[in-house]
């Protein structure tokens, strides 16, 4: 494990390293808050950062710390099980499409070509003020945003596979469709996929972010960084940290899913050249 | 030769890759006098491109020249200051090499293209550069020398690239021209042209060359003197008359033997045996079907023939004639319009999906490209597992034995069994290729140019495998190849296609017995051979035919070698369908043209393949 984080470029080890806190922090953020949420700690409304709140206090006086260790959960959380969700949905549906080729190739790639043309903004806008915002609605509208894209990218690579002569040894073979998606053309494009995966999380995230920023997000008094933002944007006024600290949240998870993403496209290129 | 100054010396070159660890190129001297053809000679990693690239001050990346002099025409290139080996590589030497399509820049002239390094240099005008290309143009035999310089390079065949990349490389007059193998991605009636282009334009411009190849056959019409390399180092450099007639060392001799392969050892087959394979009235080719069902690129048209248990097919024809399309037709990979396929009597489905897992391990196939052939994210051990599970449901102690056992049967090391594909060499791949296929125990094996990507020597390795196999298996192959004495080599029965025709079916022996096929005639004096002079001594006729080559609007005509053929019948042949005739030496051929009439034809055409075997 060390040896393998020291061959990293710094910038691939850094990505790591960021990504591996926050998850770590959307797992056992709640333990780690110093104060039970909710709980008002400070007279104090945008206090800065003091002994007792490191990240100064928010518009109802409550830990700025406590918040953004609990809103972790909501944001990296919700944001990995959309995106674990569009492209476990969309890797399938290409590989599907690439391996039966035809007819289910043709209707797949019409329907999902479709659904990309929506502005994906306006479509959760539109979605969230119709049914209502919820956890798994949110959830939900974000996957099916992210599906085509996904479906798009996985395909064609998956499609430059099937022409190879080994998939088509194994149809020769007798190889169902399942054994050729799993395991002739899956193992040789999981490097690009995951790549793929760590950028539409970044979008998911930003998307997220937005809704909440907008209001119609995780709901009150749950909160994700982004709603976070929106609470204390009044904040700005007094230069409180309450409003930069989750929105530096936001850039630090999304730059270090960015340059983990980097590494590993820049991995299979051969980039790095050891 | 004697008196004069040799253009180009090399004295003790040493190029090293890997930061010196491995000597690519160890201590290797030679010259070549002014006006002089040299070959290098060797197999693929032998170093001939390194040291080609090394008398142009080259080394690839990751090379580096360790050590050495190289002169060429007064200049040393070695540590030549940047301009100045610019110089050198646009004027004095100029380079050729094996895919012209990459040479050149596809949305721009040819003529444009060819012209522009004596632009460059300001060694001519663009008018006077013009002319002095298509003079070239029409010195390399190209058709229409005045107008082709104004297509783009997708409009000319492959052969005519190759010729047009010539004209670019000469058109600056250079000291020393480097073919690095010019001809070994085209077909052999391609290659004729080509290489009697290259030939008349060395000897009027009495240009020095470099001709680097792994072909014997190819180096012996072209070069004055041999030097025959092997690991980098260089083994034998004599006169090419006397390196092909008397070779002093026994690599020469290894290389010889494996250019003209000994017909492998028959199985003497039981007469009357029902067939294992029969395949009739077989149609097939790519793209939606048309109303009657046939497809939008017809590629496969009425193919009959049938396998005996236990013998070989030979399938032999030009690029795109349709072979690799048979196999996968076979296969079930590529459903046929018409026709039908029977197993040991049985009716097999068009597709691999419809056969049964039984009807399915009986048939295997094996493809070119060993290394597309191998998924290279699964190990030599999985890949060799899974048939073995798949067909006969092997676990554990027993798939373990049987995979030793497979890999001991193609001489592949036990310890290979983890690695990746990517860890094998190209032999080993191939190896592998058919141990797969091996594994379902299999009665028939469909063979798909199994050695063509592979060397002299270790396709000869191959080919006896495949022999021995078969000898002691009793596995029945459809071998397909563009190379006709790996086809005389190994097979009993022969099939040659052209344009997706059979046009001659018959035993390996009455291959070489007059009369023919028109094509079959044409392709069997096309196979270059060992001895000197062979090139300049073709005739007339067949010269004539292989210039042709197959043009789109030939392929729709009754018979699409109509254009091409010497002893074509005006207004019969491109209109009505040639029926298939038996032919008293025992074989069938697909023409109008009766037995007498083609005797007398190929008679006075004097062939010369009458030494083959
Ligand atoms: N997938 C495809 N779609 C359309 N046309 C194809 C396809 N594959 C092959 N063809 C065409 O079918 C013809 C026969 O191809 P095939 O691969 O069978 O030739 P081949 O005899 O095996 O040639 P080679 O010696 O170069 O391997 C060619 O004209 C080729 O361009
Ligand atoms: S059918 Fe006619 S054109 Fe075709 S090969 Fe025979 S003689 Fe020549
Ligand atoms: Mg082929």
């Amino acid at each position: 494990m060390n040896a393998g984080i020291t061959r990293l470029r710094p910038a691939t080890a850094a990505g790591l390293l960021i990504v591996l806190f926050w998850a770590a922090m959307a797992a056992f953020g709640p333990l780690l808050a110093p104060h039970a949420d909710g709980g008002v700690m400070s007279a104090q409304v945008f206090d800065a950062a003091s002994r007792a709140a490191p990240l100064g206090t928010d518009y109802l006086g409550r830990d700025m710390l406590t918040r953004i260790l609990i809103g972790a959960r909501y944001t990296v959380g919700v944001a990995a099980v959309a995106t674990g969700l569009a492209s476990l949905v969309g890797t399938t549906l290409a590989l599907c499409a690439a391996t039966v080729g035809g007819w289910t190739d043709a209707v797949l790639s019409r329907l999902l070509d479709a659904l990309i043309s929506l502005p994906s903004l306006l479509f959760a806008l539109v979605v969230v003020a119709s049914v209502g915002s919820s956890i798994p609605m949110l959830v939900a509208t974000a996957a099916v945003i992210y599906v085509p894209g996904a479906y798009r990218t996985v395909r064609a690579l998956a499609v430059n596979i099937v022409a190879m002569e080994f998939v088509k040894v194994a149809r020769a073979r007798g190889e169902g469709t399942l054994y050729l998606m799993r395991a002739e053309i899956l193992p040789n494009i999981v490097l690009p996929v995951l790549t793929d995966f760590g950028l539409r999380f970044i979008y998911v995230v930003l998307l997220l972010s937005g809704l909440s920023f907008l209001g119609l997000g995780i709901q009150p008094p749950y909160a994700d960084w982004g709603s976070l933002v929106r609470e204390n944007i009044e904040g700005l006024a007094y230069g409180a940290p309450a409003v930069i600290m989750p929105a530096l949240a936001i850039a630090t998870l999304t730059i270090g899913v960015n340059l983990l993403v980097d590494g590993l496209a820049g991995r299979r290129g051969g980039g790095d050249g050891r | 030769m004697g008196g004069k100054a040799p253009l180009v010396t090399v004295e003790g070159l040493r190029v090293t890759a890997g930061g010196g660890r491995s000597v690519i190129v160890d201590d290797v001297s030679f010259s070549i006098a002014r006006g002089e053809v040299v070959a290098l000679i060797g197999e693929s990693g032998s170093g001939k491109t390194t040291i080609a690239l090394a008398l142009m001050g080259y080394a690839r990346a990751g090379c580096t020249i360790a050590g050495g002099r190289v002169r060429v025409g007064g200049v040393e290139p070695i540590g030549l200051a940047p301009a100045a080996l610019a110089r050198l590589r646009g004027r004095t030497v100029s380079y050729i090499a094996q895919s012209a399509a990459a040479a050149f820049n596809p949305a721009q002239r040819i003529m444009a293209q060819v012209v522009e390094n004596a632009l460059i240099h300001r060694l001519r005008s663009r008018a006077a550069a013009e002319a002095r290309a298509r003079a070239l143009f029409r010195a390399l035999a190209l058709p229409d020398p005045d107008g082709v310089g104004a297509l783009f390079p997708h409009q000319v065949s492959g052969g005519q690239l190759q010729r047009l990349m010539a004209a670019m490389a000469l058109i600056t007059d250079p000291a020393l021209v480097i073919l690095d193998e010019p001809t070994t991605a085209l077909d052999v009636t391609t290659q004729i042209e080509v290489l009697r282009a290259f030939k008349r334009v060395v000897r009027e411009q009495g240009t020095t060359a470099l001709y680097v190849s792994h072909d014997l056959s190819v180096v012996a019409q072209m070069a004055d003197r041999i030097i025959v390399l092997r690991d980098g180092v260089v083994q034998e450099s004599a006169p090419a008359a006397q390196l092909l007639t008397a070779p002093a060392h026994p690599y020469t001799r290894s290389l010889l033997a494996a250019a003209a392969p000994a017909p492998r050892q028959a199985v003497a087959l039981p007469a009357g045996a029902a067939p294992l394979l029969r395949v009739s009235g077989l149609v097939a080719g790519y793209g939606p079907p048309d109303a009657r069902g046939l497809p939008a690129v017809p590629v496969l048209h009425d193919i009959a023939f049938s396998i005996a248990p236990g013998s070989v097919l030979g399938v032999v024809g030009e690029s795109g004639c349709g072979k690799s399309t048979l196999a996968q037709v076979i296969a079930g990979l590529l459903p046929a319009a018409r026709g039908s396929i029977t197993l040991d009597g049985e009716a097999l489905a068009p597709r691999a999906a419809g056969r049964t897992r039984e009807q399915l391990r009986r048939v295997q196939i094996v493809f070119q490209m060993a290394d597309m052939a191998l998924n290279p994210a699964h190990s030599v051990r999985r890949i060799l597992a899974r048939p073995l599970q798949f067909y006969h449901g092997l676990r554990d102690a027993a798939l373990a034995r049987r995979v030793a056992a497979l890999l001991d049967m193609v001489r592949l090391p036990q310890a290979l069994a983890d690695r990746l594909p990517a860890g094998l060499s190209g032999g080993q791949k191939q190896r592998l290729n058919l141990a797969r296929a091996l594994a379902a125990e299999p009665a028939l094996i469909l063979c798909d140019e199994v050695t063509s990507a592979l060397d002299t020597v270790v396709g000869a390795a191959i080919l006896d495998l495949l022999a021995e196999l078969r000898r002691e298996l009793g596995v029945a192959y459809l071998f397909i190849s563009h190379d006709i004495s790996t086809i005389r080599a190994l097979c009993d029965q022969v099939m040659i296609l052209y344009a997706g025709r059979c046009v001659e079916r018959g035993g390996r022996q009455v291959m070489q017995m007059a009369p023919m096929h028109p094509y079959t005639d044409l392709l069997l004096s096309s196979v270059p051979e060992l001895r000197p002079g062979w090139l300049d001594g073709m005739s007339a006729t067949h010269l004539a035919e292989a210039a042709g080559g197959l043009t789109r609007a030939a392929a729709r005509l009754a018979c699409p070698f109509q254009p091409r053929c010497a002893v074509r019948l005006e207004d019969v042949c491109d209109r009505v369908p040639p029926p298939v005739q038996p032919l008293s030496k025992g074989a069938s051929i697909l023409c109008h043209r009766g037995e007498a009439e083609l005797l007398r034809a190929q008679a006075t055409a004097a062939p010369l393949h009458a030494s083959a075997d």
